[in-house]
This record gives C-alpha cells, structure tokens and sequence, in this order.
C-alpha cells in the first residue's frame, strides 16, 4: 500500500493558526501529503488534531502560512473556488455532524446531491454502502434512533461516498467496537488502496499498529513531529 | 464497494443547482402553511390588494370624471325675470354659435332643471318656474378641447355682449377641490403600497434570518461537503417561496372577498362618480398580480439574506 507516485496533494508552509486573539494552536506547520498515502495524525488531547483536520478540510483558514490543495492556493483561492476543492475532501467529523431531520439514506446520499447526482443515479451506491457498514436496514432511521456507532457508521459511509481524494477522520473509531474499527480500518485501506489519500486523527495506539505502512505525523502543543520522516523525505520512504 | 456514480460535470452542475429539487428528502424541514411566515404574508397581501385595489379606483373615478368635464362648460342666466331670462337664452345659444372651439351646446330643458332642484323643493311642486323661484337657465357648452381659462374668457365676452346676467364656469374648475382629494387618496394608497411592500420585505428578512439561524448546522454541514453558496441560498428561497406563494394566496382571496363586497355597496349608492370608478379587467390583473410579486419580493429577500450571511463562513 502507499503507493505515493502522483505527487503532493496537500502542502502546508510554515503554517499558523491562532483563535481570536489567543495563543497560537497550531506553529510554523510545514510539511506535504502526497497522493494515495495513509496518514495518522496522532497526539495528545489538546494537541490541535482537530485545528490541523478543519484546516485540511478548508473549514478554518490559517492566521499565517501558505497551504496548497491540490495544486491550487487555498489561502488566496476566492471562496467562490472553495466549494469545488471540499467536494474532494471527505470528512468523517468527531461529533457525526448528522443532518438530524434526514434519514440515514438522504445523510449518505448528502454529498452525492450536492455534486448533482440524481435520484435514480443515488440509489445503488448508497444502497451498497449502507450494506457494507452493516446499516442496510437502517435507511430510514434518523440519527437520533441511531446508537452511537450507528452514528459513526453511517458519518463514514457519507465522507466515502462521493469517493473522495482524500479522506479525513477525526477519531473515526471513537464509539465502535473492536471488530467494527478493524472493519472501518479496511473500508480506509481499500480506500487508500484505490488511490485515496487517508488522515485519520486518533489517540488509540493500537489503531497505530493496524496499519503498519501508515506514516505517523504527530502533534504536541501545536507542533508537528515526524517519527516516520514520510514529511521531511517522503520520496525517500518509497525507495 | 460500489463507486460514486460518473456523471459529466455539465449534467452535475445542472443538477446541483437543484439541490434537492427532486428529491424526498428536505434540507430544510418545510411545513406547509404551518408556521407564522405563511399568515404574515396573507395579511400583508391582502392589505396591499384592498389598498392598491382603492388607488385604481379612485384613479379611475379621476379618469372618468376628468373625460367628461374637461371640455364643459356651463353657461348660467341669473336673470329673474322669466321672459327676459329666456330671451337672453336664445341670444346666448346664437353668440356661442360664433365661438371657435365649441363644439355643442344645449339649453337644458326645464324638466332637467326641476329634477336639479326636486331635493330641495320636493316633488310636489309641478315646475320650479311656477312655483315662482327664479331658477337660472342653464346651457350646456362642450368645447372641442380642455376649457383652459382663455378660452372660458372668450365665451364670458361673447355669451355677456348679449345677455348680461351670464355667468360663466369651466365645469372642471367647481370640481378641482373633489379630484385633487382624489389624487392625493391615490398617493396615500401607493404609499401604503410600498409601506406593505416594505413590511413584507422586514418580516421575510427576520423569517430567514431565523431559519438560518435554527438550521445553521445543516447549513455548516453541506458547506463543507462542498456545497455552494447558491445552493444552499436555493433551498432557502424554495422554502420561503413556498409559504409565500400559498400566504399570497390566502392574502389574494381575502381581499377579493373585501373588494367584491364594498364594490357592491357602492353600486347600492348609485352615484354616477363611484359608478366611474369600477376596476376593469386591467385592474383585475394588476391585483392578481400582487401574490406573485409577492412571492418574488420574498425569494429575493431571503435569498440575498442567506447568501449575505452565508459570505460570513469560509
């Protein structure tokens, strides 16, 4: 796996980002994600996973610093741009972020519609998926009559649907039982086995150990540390 | 796994601009006529059609009213000697045949004049001449055009050479007092016209405003799966267009309801003034177009509402 050969996708230089007028969560960030990678992102609660994970999915913009997305300048991209660049991105957020009065179907099928899928186009992919994270017979279900890792379940079926460039899970294992994560982790493998980009933030070092080609990128206070060197030399890994 | 279906971009971006359009499913939960927006609008509407519908009658009443006494003139003999006043009637009808820019003339007949005079005197009376009330005769002028004040001069000089109690009067100038109340109506009820409009455009404002705000999760949610500003603003306008549409007709037939019944109490008056001032199909169209306008006025609102807030996130 990792099979990085097309080029950075993502590029972050000297990066900043401070809330208000407080101090700086993330500092001189600078590092690059090539293409078709697994990446974890790992580091204490507190660390700024989460601060790192919006700004690569263009939720937040940095206070400073230069980030490129796929080739293009998300900093001075217009926001008109912006919409087409998150539709590549994939997100399974830390709190679900269900739409509460849809059911589980019309959640998956959210960002297939967003792209203009139409119904009839919708169907089978959703259908498919919802089997494959064993919800099959939860279409109709709202979020609210769904347990927790329900929940979760069906936030990662939406962030893969659209088969998305790069995936981005926060804590994506957080409420599901062993078996499931093992069966989540595989979903992203094979993901990133067809040309994906992964970043899953977690905290669980046995999700560490589950994949072992993943490259660690892990934060304390802010700062990023490169125990894998995959940032510094990612050429050099793949040799 | 099976794969997001392909799809060209072209068809994609027509779609997406659909958001939703076709599908079961809302982004936004929409209940039908249920909420305080559909009500507001129906009262707002049918205040606008009841005050617009007033404006167009009394312009139309003006219309009418103006048609038929620009041109008139009234020639009036105060003589009180009934033989006299009768000769100087002749000589009168004579002169003005002289005068350019008269088109017709006519001596009203006694019988008109008695009528004229029946509510004070009642009807018992055979004539008003022989009851012994000197009533002035009255001709009738109808010039070719508007009875400007050179020309009401033209016909005093001629009419008074040969018969000197004449008194002379554009009709339009005794009513001037009547229409420019009239006009000044008119301005009151475009006036209202936009007040409403106005009200209408604030109280879509607030609704969508509201809405954005209960429903700002979902929004943040499809914004960062990529949706855009446009089509989030779309569902917004969908939903508000809705209430709108169904608010303006409610609004619409309520004031229909209103018109038709005071339309039918002034044809109980009887009055050849408030008959004037009918609507015509014309009207009638104008005033169904209200909802729609409406319904339009409150897209556009809630459109430029959401993607004015919506320009607040990234």
């Amino acid at each position: 796996m990792s099979s990085r050969t097309d080029g950075e996708i993502i590029h972050f230089d000297n990066v900043g980002l401070r809330y208000d007028h407080d101090r700086e969560v993330l500092s001189d960030l600078s590092f690059t994600l090539f293409a078709g990678s697994f990446y974890f992102l790992t580091g204490a609660s507190g660390a700024g996973k989460t601060s790192l994970l919006r700004l690569l999915y263009l939720a937040q913009r940095p206070s400073r610093g230069v980030i490129r997305m796929f080739g293009k300048d998300a900093i001075t991209m217009p926001r008109s741009g912006l919409p087409a660049l998150r539709r590549r991105v994939g997100v399974v957020f830390q709190d679900f972020r269900l739409v509460p009065h849809l059911s589980a179907f019309d959640n998956v099928a959210l960002p297939l519609r967003v792209a203009g899928f139409g119904e009839r186009e919708i169907a089978t992919p959703v259908g498919d998926i919802l089997e494959w994270v064993g919800l099959a017979d939860r279409r109709d279900a709202r979020p609210a009559t769904l347990s927790g890792g329900e929940q979760q379940r069906i936030a990662i079926a939406r962030a893969v649907i659209a088969r998305p460039d790069m995936l981005v899970a926060d804590e994506p294992t957080g409420n599901v039982d062993p078996d499931m994560a093992v069966k989540l982790l595989r979903l992203f493998e094979l993901l990133n086995r067809q040309g994906t980009t992964v970043v899953v933030a977690t905290h669980d070092a046995h999700l560490l150990r589950k994949v072992p080609d993943a490259l660690i990128m892990r934060l304390d206070r802010g700062r990023l540390s490169d125990p894998t060197g995959a940032l510094r030399y990612p050429v050099r890994r793949l040799s | 796994m099976n794969a997001a279906p392909s799809k060209s971009s072209r068809q994609r971006r027509a779609r997406a601009r659909r958001l939703f359009a076709g599908a079961q499913a809302e982004l936004i939960p929409q209940g039908r006529l249920s909420g305080p927006i559909p009500w507001v609008i129906a009262i707002m509407v049918a205040l606008t059609v009841i005050a617009l519908a007033t404006g167009l009658a009394l312009g139309n009443t003006v219309t009418a009213a103006t048609a038929e006494i620009e041109g008139g003139v009234t020639v009036q003999l105060v003589e009180p000697r009934a033989d006299v006043r009768g000769q100087e009637a002749a000589r009168a009808l004579d002169a003005l045949k002289g005068v350019p820019g008269v088109a017709t003339m006519r001596l009203v007949p006694q019988e008109e004049l008695d009528a004229l005079v029946a509510p004070w005197l009642g009807s018992g009376v055979e004539t008003a001449t022989a009851a012994g009330i000197p009533v002035p005769a009255l001709i009738d002028v109808r010039l070719q055009r508007a009875a400007s004040p050179q020309r009401v001069a033209a016909i005093q000089r001629a009419v008074v050479r040969v018969a000197p109690s004449a008194r002379v009067d554009a009709q339009a100038s005794w009513l001037r007092p009547v229409f420019d109340a009239i006009v000044s109506l008119q301005w009151l009820a475009i006036a209202l016209v936009l007040l409403l409009a106005l009200a209408l455009t604030a109280a879509v404002l607030l609704a969508a405003r509201s809405a954005l705000g209960s429903h700002r999760e979902t929004i943040e949610i499809v914004h960062l799966l990529g949706g855009t500003d446009a089509q989030i603003a779309r569902v917004f306008q969908r939903s508000i267009g809705f209430d709108a549409a169904g608010g303006g007709a409610v609004g619409l037939a309520l004031a229909l309801v209103v018109i038709l019944a005071l339309g039918r109490q002034f044809a109980g008056l009887g009055a050849g003034m408030v008959s004037s001032g009918a609507l015509v199909w014309s009207d009638w169209l104008l005033l169904a177009l209200v909802p729609l306008l409406a319904t339009g006025l409150a897209m556009m609102t809630a459109r430029l509402t959401v993607m004015h807030a919506l320009r607040k996130m990234l």
